[in-house]
């Protein structure tokens, strides 16, 4: 089912990406990419593994800088910021691992108090419980809070993961391959969760993907990285509503074979 | 040729930045208090078994090597002035160097370099952490603060096993033992066993962090990370050995 979009406040860019590029030694990854982000919308960024897509969020992070091009976030431009400044974006910024990146040495309550008590210094240890447990129960797995991140599921470790971001209430939120290597019925759970989290703390999301299924579900827009560039974009049947060669095959593997 | 030259000199650039960088930050607040003390309890009482038993056995090899060399012109009786400054002066620092390297050094590298490799270290940054304070600033002062106790313990444990062997053999007593021993240190002495003791502590300490916060993807690069901690910082060590041992000379003369 497509999503409806009303949500959207198509007036504000809380993302624009003018003309990046990206080459690691002589392999060109990104060539000259725009891209932008409006207000509470989910933007599905589709495209073949090795074709930019991570590097593209971590530029927009700031984990990655730019050969060219500018990219602003939340009206700063991320290249020009200092350390301290990028620290402080960031703090707006959630972003969800491919991998989750849990913490292995430390609890789920370690994992998530983390990033609290070294950014908001002024909570008491009530309300750090209280916000760790509200977030863990938002997405439903309060009963996680004592275990190592070894001890869970792949699903599970991919929602700690969401928790982790959400607990310092980002207003952007990146997700790498959310539903990458997870079973069919926990891909539903976690589009589910992306569709939550947009609706319950208002973000607006890019998320990486080479599934349709959780681009359908998900996503207000949808983007195609091709050779380097965005060479489409719309929602899920303007994508795909082509006999480019390019774009094809992910269709038909998703949804013929 | 020219592109190995030029891979060595963007590494010790890379270096250079990196040893910069911790200088850099280790004033600058926030201080990680918290994680300094649990990284010096890692390095520190973790070690210690291990250090106890090697600094005991080598004081007592040492004594039992050195006693016929010293037996031929009957002079078994300077012993303990031979072993206090042979273990002071040489053997406690560059023991637990050593053995610090080896456990502690593959340990920071490994660790790093598998957080490295699963993005932690990244999650990290994102989440508004400054990942090297946390993770490199904290692990070099613990080193740093660590080696030089430790040193000084194995020197305790090593003067210990010494008088043992000295004591089934020569008859001496604990209190003439010790008050040889006391007699023929110097303030110098101690003083270069705790600066080598630093300078290789936050030896192992920065050498083990670069070679985690920079490497590879995969977990070779992990292997890898943890293999060249080690190498290095034992390379490095001796070679610190080598130029405190002749500033310390020089400040003798």
């Amino acid at each position: 089912m497509l999503k409806s979009g009303g949500h959207i406040d198509r007036s504000t860019q809380v993302i624009t990406v003018r003309n990046v590029s990206k080459s690691f030694g002589d392999l060109h990854v990104l060539r000259g990419v725009d891209l932008h982000l409006f207000k509470g919308e989910n933007l599905v960024v589709l495209g073949r593994s090795g074709t930019g897509k991570s590097v593209l969020i971590k530029l927009i992070s700031g984990l990655l800088k730019p050969d060219s091009g500018t990219i602003e976030v939340l009206g700063e431009h991320v290249d020009e910021l200092d350390e301290k400044a990028l620290q402080q974006l960031r703090l707006k910024i959630g972003f969800s691992f491919q991998n989750s990146a849990l913490y292995d040495s430390m609890t789920v309550r370690e994992n998530l108090e983390f990033p609290l008590v070294r950014n908001k210094r002024h909570l008491s240890r009530a309300e750090i419980n209280h916000e760790v447990e509200d977030v863990l129960d938002a997405v439903g797995l309060l009963h996680t809070i004592n275990q190592m991140p070894s001890e869970l599921s792949g699903g599970q470790r991919k929602r700690i993961g969401i928790a982790r971001t959400l607990i310092l209430r980002p207003e952007i939120m990146m997700y790498d391959e959310p539903t990458a290597g997870l079973d069919p019925i926990t891909c539903i759970e976690i589009n589910g969760l992306i569709n939550e989290v947009q609706e319950k703390y208002k973000t607006s999301s890019i998320i990486i993907t080479h599934d349709l299924a959780c681009a359908k579900s998900v996503g207000d827009r949808i983007v195609m990285l091709l050779d380097g560039r965005f060479e489409r974009q719309g929602n899920f049947d303007e994508i795909f509503d082509t006999d480019d060669e390019r774009v094809k095959p992910f269709y038909d593997y998703n949804f013929i074979t | 040729m020219i592109n190995k030259i030029q891979r060595t000199l963007i590494e010790l650039a890379n270096i250079h930045r990196f040893v910069m960088r911790f200088f850099r930050e280790v004033f600058m607040p926030p201080y990680e208090f918290k994680e300094i003390i649990r990284q010096c309890y890692e390095v520190g009482w973790k070690s210690l078994p291990l250090i106890s038993l090697t600094g005991f056995i080598t004081g007592i090899v040492f004594t039992n090597q050195s006693r016929p060399s010293l037996a031929e012109f009957g002079a078994t009786s300077w012993l303990p002035a031979l072993i206090s400054i042979a273990i002071i002066r040489a053997l406690a620092p560059l023991v637990t160097a050593l053995i610090a390297s080896g456990k502690v050094g593959s340990q920071i590298g490994a660790e790093l370099g598998s957080m490295k490799v699963t993005e932690q270290i990244d999650a990290m940054e994102v989440s508004g952490t400054n990942p090297f304070k946390f993770l490199v600033v904290s692990r070099v002062l613990a080193t740093t603060i660590s080696i030089p106790v430790l040193s000084c313990y194995t020197a305790a444990v090593g003067l210990l096993g010494a008088f043992l062997s000295v004591n089934a053999a020569e008859n001496t007593s604990f209190r003439v033992y010790f008050d040889q021993v006391f007699e023929a240190v110097t303030f110098l002495d101690v003083f270069s066993l705790v600066l080598k003791a630093v300078v290789f502590g936050f030896t192992i300490g920065i050498v083990g962090c670069y070679q985690g916060y920079h490497s590879s993807k995969g977990t070779e690069g992990v292997g890898r990370a943890a293999n060249w901690a080690v190498v290095m910082s034992m390379f490095l060590i001796f070679i610190e050995e080598i130029l405190i041992v002749q500033i310390i000379q020089a400040m003798r003369a």
